[in-house]
This record gives structure tokens, sequence and C-alpha cells, in this order.
């Protein structure tokens, strides 16, 4: 465990209470990472791709959208060069968040951050921060829950699951298969809202994302949402403190405060709701 | 058995990995102005929103991406409502996938 921007470690029932909360939300992506892999090892069967280049893709790529796209477009013929810069593309989105997790990643040493680095995933990097934001500090050991088992391990069991017996299951989306990713996505975008910049940096990434996206392609218009809504958000005053304070100290992280959790030192257990206080009338 | 799909997904590594690295290993990123950490912490709920919307709302078609109205909205918002609501991430994908199963038995 480590302490990001100067902070020292909370007290134990916040740490719980948070990883508690952690392993719960990791559950949900589990799931879904298990029904988007299977899908995923499904059209790859479909699209002539072996166990073993399934298995490779999951686990060297690791990259659920740039996976499913390289289906098509293998299975469309499109040429290697093209599908190494639509990959590129489609992920380079992993560059803000690999910037936005820097700060609070800083004291860990370079070899874990690069293995990190390989694991970063839209459901990790949701998952790690809103925990990270709950407690106000680095808990790293909720990175690789959120990273290893929430993603990678169902990730990959289901796409083997997926390549091997799914050719027996008719029809998968008539079980719903293809919303759990959306689903998923804007579950985790709700986690890591605390104030109305975020809620403005949501909205307008969404649609932003959506305009683009019919004009210039889906990879595009994620990358364009996720540029333009932040500094959109930006633009809007923050006013409460937790929106003030900086990302990764204790006040920043009030904002995602639980029951039980986030005492400071010497405060008793339950208090009233002072005004100021998380999910108090301002 | 086919491997030649392997190099491919060495050659995805290689440009994928580069931008998942940077931020977390190049050493100035934690020296960031204030303005540019404020930005960053909105990237998450942008991205994340941004490709839910994408997902549900366009479809790949051969004339090209077309706006898309369909049961998956309905879907997707009530994992939004509950998630907001109950901050339960495994209820609302349920309640998902349960309206998405619902939905396409009664053949909408």
């Amino acid at each position: 465990m480590t302490s990001a921007a100067g902070e020292t470690p909370g007290n134990d029932d916040a740490l719980r209470a948070s990883r508690r909360q952690l392993i719960l939300e990791s559950a949900g992506i589990a799931v879904s990472a298990m029904g988007f892999g299977f899908v995923y090892g499904l059209a790859a069967r479909d699209a002539g791709f072996s166990p073993v280049e399934v298995l490779a893709m999951s686990v060297i790529v690791f990259a659920g959208a740039a996976q499913f796209a390289a289906v098509g477009y293998v299975a469309g013929g499109l040429a290697w060069p093209g599908i190494l810069l639509l990959t590129a593309l489609l992920n380079a989105r992993h560059l803000l968040y690999s910037a936005a997790l820097a700060p609070l990643l800083r004291d860990r040493p370079f070899l874990e951050r690069a293995v990190m680095a390989h694991l970063l995933t839209d459901e990790a990097f949701a998952l790690a921060m809103a925990h990270f934001r709950r407690l106000g500090w680095t808990d790293t050991w909720g990175y690789w829950v959120a990273a290893i088992g929430a993603t990678f391990i169902p990730w990959n069991i289901a796409t083997m699951a997926g390549v091997l017996v799914g050719g027996s299951i008719p029809e998968p989306n008539r079980f719903g298969i293809d919303v759990i990713f959306p689903a998923a996505m804007v579950g985790l975008a709700v986690g890591l809202i605390s104030g109305r910049r975020e809620i403005v940096a949501a909205v307008v990434g969404a649609g932003i994302g959506v305009a683009v996206a019919l004009v210039a392609g889906p990879a595009i218009g994620i990358i364009a949402g996720g540029l333009v809504g932040p500094a959109v958000g930006l633009a809007i005053p923050s006013s409460r403190a937790p929106e003030r304070a900086p990302l990764g100290t204790r006040a920043s992280a009030r904002g995602y405060a639980m029951p039980g959790g986030l005492r400071d030192e010497g405060e008793p257990a339950e208090r009233p709701a002072a005004p100021g206080d998380p999910g108090s009338p301002e | 058995m086919s491997t030649q799909l392997v190099l491919l997904a060495v050659l995805m590594f290689l440009v994928t990995y580069p931008s998942r690295a940077l931020g977390l290993l190049a050493p100035a990123m934690d020296r960031l102005p204030r303005r540019a950490l404020d930005y960053l912490q909105l990237v998450g709920p942008a991205i994340l929103a941004a490709l839910a919307a994408v997902n549900v709302m366009v479809v790949a078609t051969d004339a090209g991406p077309r706006f898309h109205v369909g049961l998956e909205w309905i879907a997707v918002g009530a994992c939004l409502a509950i998630v907001a609501w109950r901050r339960n991430l495994f209820l609302g994908l349920i309640a998902a996938v349960a309206i998405a199963i619902a939905g396409r038995a009664a053949g909408l």
C-alpha cells in the first residue's frame, strides 16, 4: 500500500469498506468481462481464428474493443498495416487513463508500473480509480484486483469458452450478451462521477462521441468524446470542496465517501451530517 | 491448428502498449500542472460515457455508421439509473440483461 500526494493511509475501517465496495463492483465487471469475452471467442471462432490465436490475442493484446474490431478486419481481409493503425487509434484512449493514474502510482517500482500498464483497461482504470478516490490514497492491492481478478482472468477464460463451446449456442444476443459491455461502461462512468464537472464531461463526451462516430467512425468518435468532454467539464466552476481538492488527496476522496469510511483520526464512527459533507444539502 | 495470427497479436501489442505505458512510465507525468491533472480527472467519465453511447447509438452498415434507436437504450438506461440510485453495478448489469432478454422474447 502506498500513499499519494503526501497523504498517509487512512483507518482500517475505511480501507475495509472501500475494498468491500471494490470487490462488489469487480464481481459485476467480471460478469461483464465473461459475457463480452464469450461473445468475442464466438466471433473469432466464426471468423476462422484457431483457439491458440484467440488465446494469444486475449493474453498479449488484452484489449476487448480492439480485439473485436480485429476479428472484423481479419474476416474482411484488411491488410495488417491497416489493422495495426486502427488498433493504435482505438487504444489511444489508454494514454489518458495512464496519465490520470500516474500521479497516484508514482511511488511504485518501474517494473511493477510496466506490468500494470499492460493490464490497464477501461474496467481496471475505472474500478481502481474509484477505489483510490474513495480512500484518498493509493491501495495497489485494489489495482491488481481490478486488473487481474475482475478483467484479465474472466476475460481469458470466457474467450476460450467462447471459441471452444460457443458454436452450440444459437443467437447469443437473445440472451442479452450484447448489452453487457455498454451497460458496464455506463455503470463504471457513474462510479467515477462525484460532481457536476464529471457529469458535464460524461454527457458532452457521449454526445461528441456519437456525433463524430457517425461522421468519422466509432474509434475516432470515442477518442474525440474523451478529449472534448473533459475540456468542457473543466469550464464548469467546481462548486464542492471535493471537486476543488487535488486528485488523490483525502479531501478529493470525500466526494466518493461511503458510510463508515473516510473518517479523520479521532473522529467518531458515526456523526450527524453537516453542511458540506458528501450527501448533505449544499 | 493455425498460429499465423499470433504474430498479428504481437504486433497489436506493440502498437497498444505505448499508449498504456507512456503515462505510467514517463517521469514528468507526476509534475503536470494542476489544470492538466483536473483535465485528466475528467477523462474517465468522458471516455466511458462515449464508449457506451457509441456502442448503443451507432451501428456499422455497408453505407457507413448509422444512428440507431432500439431496446439497448432502455437496457443501458436502466443500468445507469440503478447504478446511480443504488451504487451497485452488479444489479445494474442484471437489470440490463433481463430487459434485453424480455424485450427480445417479446419481439422488440
